[in-house]
C-alpha cells in the first residue's frame, strides 16, 4: 500500500519498512533532477521533517519525511543517476525507513484521492 | 542578442614564451623567498603580447547582452539603466587613483561625499544609521543578521535562534540566516499573496530573532499587514529586517522605517542605478535603527565599493528630492501595463494591484506543452533577455517581469508583441518554441550535463 503526503513524498508500506520517495506529479514539477541529497543509514526522520533534498534545473526542494523512524538504507544509485527519479519515481524510492508509528499513515492520502487532488 | 558567438579561451591564445612587456631590471637586492611559501612550479598561466589580450576580451565583450543592449525584465533585479552621468562622476581622477590605504587626511572629500550617501540613503528609507561597507545584496543581508544577533546577544538573550521567511521570500534570505547561525521558519502566504498573518501567530514565541520581509514582496504585492505584522513581531521580542531588493517602488513614496523595520539592507546595483551583475560589482549598504549602530559588525576594513557608492550618489542627486519619487509610480504603471496587455495569454496566478513586479505562472493554454522555459528561451531569438523564471517557488512556471522605469511606451509595446507573438507561435508551431533558440550564438543549452558534470577548469584534466 502506498500513502501519500500533502508535500508530495510517498512512503510505500511493506511490513515495518516503508520505501520513502517523492511522486510522480512531483517529478515532472520538478523538472530534469541533477543532485538528491540524502540522509545516512541509521539516521532517524520525522514525520514532516526535513530529510535531504532534490535539485533540478529549475530549483532545489527540501524532501519532507511522511513517517518517523529510522533510515536502513539509502537508494545509493540515485548517488550518480538522480535522472532515475524522473525515468521512475515510484520504482526508485529515495530512503527505506524502519516505521516507529505506523499510525501516522492513517493522516496520508491514498494513491486515488492524491491524484485526484494532482492532475 | 548577438547571432555571432565568439568562443575562444585566452589559454587557447598562449604560446610558450610570448610576453606583452619587458619589466625593467630589479634595482633592488637579490631577495630570496622562504622556501615554504615559494612554488616549486611556475603556474600555468597563458603568455600573450598586448594586441591579442585587448582582442580577446574585446571580443569576448561582444557576448554580453546588458540593458545598453536591450530590454531586460528581470525580475527582482531591477535592471534599470544606468545614466552614463554616474560614470563621469566615478570616473573623476580624484577618486579613481584613491588607495584603500590612504591616510585618512588626504581623502577628506571623498569620506564627505560617502557621508553625504549615508545621509541621503537615511532618509529614503527612514533609518537613523546606515553603514556602506557590505559589497553585495548578500553580503547586506549577513552584516544586518549579525546586527540583530549581537543585539539579542548584548541582552543576555541567547534562545533567539529561529529567522522567520514568508514563502514567496527571496532564496537569500534563507541563505543569509542560515549562514549567521540561524534557523529558518517558513511563514504562509495567503491566496492574495501576502503573508498569512494567522500562521505568523503560531509561529511567534521568545525564540524568534527576527522576520525578514521584503515589500512589496515578490509577487509585487504591497504587504498591506505590514503595521500589524511588524507589531506581532516586536511583541514577542523580534526585529524586522527589510530585504532592499524590492526597493525601487518605495524611493521618496514610503519608508521601510515608517513602517517599523529595524534592519534593512539596499541594493545599489538595483535601485540606485549602479552597474550590476557581472558588471558590478555590487554594493549593499545596510541600514539600521539608530539605537543598533553600535551593533554594526566588522565585515570590511574598508569603505566598500567606493567608486559604486559615487555612482549612486550621482543618481540620487541628479534626479533630486522632485524626480526620485516619480520613479516607483513609472516603473509600477510598467509593469502593469505589460500584465494588463498579456493577461489574456498568460496565467496570472495573483490578480491584486501591482506595486512592483509581477509573476505570470506560464502560459494560459498548458495543453500545446510549450513551457516558461521555451517561452525564456524564444525571447532571446527577438533579442531580448529573459525574465526571471521559476521564482518565486510558489508556481511551478513562474516568470516574472520587472521592466523599470527605463524603458520607454514603444520599448514595452515591442516586447509585449512579441510576447503574444511566442504565445500564438505555442499554438500553432510548439515545436518552433520548444526547441528554441534558433538566432543566438549558441542553441538550447544541456542544462542537466552542466548542472551534473561542470567543467571549470582549463585544461579539464591538468
Amino acid at each position: 500500500m502506498t500513502y501519500f503526503s500533502e508535500s508530495h513524498e510517498y512512503v510505500r508500506v511493506e511490513g515495518e519498512f516503508g520505501y520513502v520517495g517523492i511522486s510522480d506529479y512531483a517529478q515532472k514539477q520538478l523538472g530534469n533532477i541533477v543532485y538528491v541529497d540524502m540522509p545516512d543509514v541509521d539516521d532517524d526522520v520525522e514525520v514532516g521533517e526535513v530529510f535531504g533534498a532534490v535539485e533540478s534545473v529549475k530549483a532545489a526542494s527540501d524532501l519532507l519525511s511522511p513517517v518517523s523512524g529510522t533510515v536502513v538504507e539509502v537508494n545509493e544509485s540515485l548517488e550518480d543517476s538522480p535522472e532515475l527519479i524522473n525515468q521512475d519515481a515510484n520504482e526508485n524510492w529515495i530512503i527505506k525507513v524502519k516505521l516507529s508509528d505506523p499510525s501516522e499513515l492513517e493522516s496520508l492520502m491514498d494513491e486515488d484521492t492524491y491524484n485526484s487532488k494532482n492532475q | 542578442m548577438n547571432n555571432k558567438l565568439y568562443d575562444r579561451l585566452i589559454f587557447e591564445l598562449s604560446s610558450p614564451g610570448r610576453v606583452g612587456y619587458h619589466l625593467p631590471k630589479n634595482q633592488f637586492p637579490h631577495h630570496e623567498l622562504r622556501k615554504d611559501v615559494s612554488r616549486t612550479k611556475a603556474p600555468a598561466l597563458p603568455e600573450c603580447d598586448e594586441m591579442t589580450v585587448v582582442r580577446h576580451y574585446t571580443n569576448h565583450s561582444g557576448n554580453n547582452f546588458g540593458v545598453d543592449n536591450g530590454l531586460y525584465p528581470l525580475g527582482s533585479c531591477t535592471m534599470k539603466y544606468n545614466p552614463k552621468i554616474n560614470e563621469e562622476a566615478a570616473n573623476h581622477p580624484a577618486f579613481v587613483n584613491l588607495h584603500p590605504l590612504q591616510p585618512a587626511s588626504t581623502v577628506a572629500g571623498a569620506q564627505a561625499l560617502a557621508d553625504e550617501l549615508k545621509k541621503m540613503l537615511c532618509e529614503i528609507t527612514g533609518m537613523g544609521a546606515v553603514t556602506l561597507k557590505p559589497c553585495a545584496g548578500a553580503h547586506g543581508e549577513l552584516t544586518g543578521l549579525m546586527i540583530i544577533r549581537g543585539y539579542h546577544e548584548s541582552r543576555g538573550d541567547f534562545k533567539r535562534t529561529k529567522v522567520l521567511v514568508p514563502d514567496s521570500a527571496h532564496g537569500t534570505n534563507p541563505a543569509s540566516a542560515a549562514v549567521c547561525g540561524l534557523d529558518v521558519v517558513e511563514v504562509k502566504s495567503k491566496e492574495d499573496g501576502t503573508v498569512d498573518v494567522d500562521d505568523l501567530a503560531t509561529k511567534l514565541d521568545d525564540t524568534v530573532a527576527a522576520m525578514m520581509m521584503t515589500n512589496p514582496n515578490t509577487l509585487g504585492i504591497f504587504e498591506h499587514n505590514i503595521t500589524k505584522i511588524v507589531e506581532m513581531v516586536h511583541k514577542c521580542g523580534g526585529l524586522m529586517y527589510y530585504d532592499g531588493a524590492n526597493l525601487n517602488p518605495l524611493l521618496g513614496v514610503c519608508r521601510p522605517g515608517d513602517m517599523g523595520f529595524d534592519v534593512i539592507h539596499l541594493n545599489l546595483h538595483k535601485t540606485f542605478s549602479t552597474p550590476h551583475g557581472g558588471g558590478g560589482p555590487g554594493s549593499g549598504p545596510v541600514g539600521c535603527r539608530k539605537e543598533l549602530e553600535s551593533f554594526f559588525p566588522t565585515v570590511n576594513p574598508y569603505q566598500g565599493n567606493f567608486l559604486v557608492e559615487m555612482r549612486a550618489w550621482a543618481y540620487i542627486l541628479s534626479l533630486g528630492y522632485e524626480y526620485i519619487k516619480k520613479v516607483g509610480p513609472t516603473a509600477t504603471l510598467n509593469a502593469s501595463y505589460i500584465k494588463a496587455k498579456l493577461q489574456d495569454v498568460y496565467e496570472l496566478p495573483i490578480k491584486g494591484l501591482s506595486k512592483h513586479e509581477f509573476v505570470f505562472n506560464g502560459l494560459t493554454d498548458k495543453s500545446t506543452g510549450v513551457t516558461t522555459m521555451d517561452v525564456a528561451k524564444r525571447l532571446l531569438d527577438y533579442g531580448y533577455h529573459a525574465p526571471t523564471i521559476y521564482f518565486p517557488l510558489l508556481f511551478h512556471e513562474s516568470m516574472m517581469i520587472e521592466p523599470t522605469e527605463s524603458e520607454s511606451l514603444e520599448s514595452i509595446d515591442g516586447f509585449v508583441a512579441v510576447l503574444r507573438k511566442i504565445a500564438e507561435e505555442a499554438k500553432t508551431d510548439p515545436e518552433l518554441v520548444k526547441t528554441a533558440p534558433h538566432n543566438a550564438p549558441i542553441s538550447r543549452v544541456d542544462d542537466v550535463l552542466a548542472a551534473k558534470n561542470p567543467v571549470l577548469t582549463y585544461p579539464e584534466n591538468p
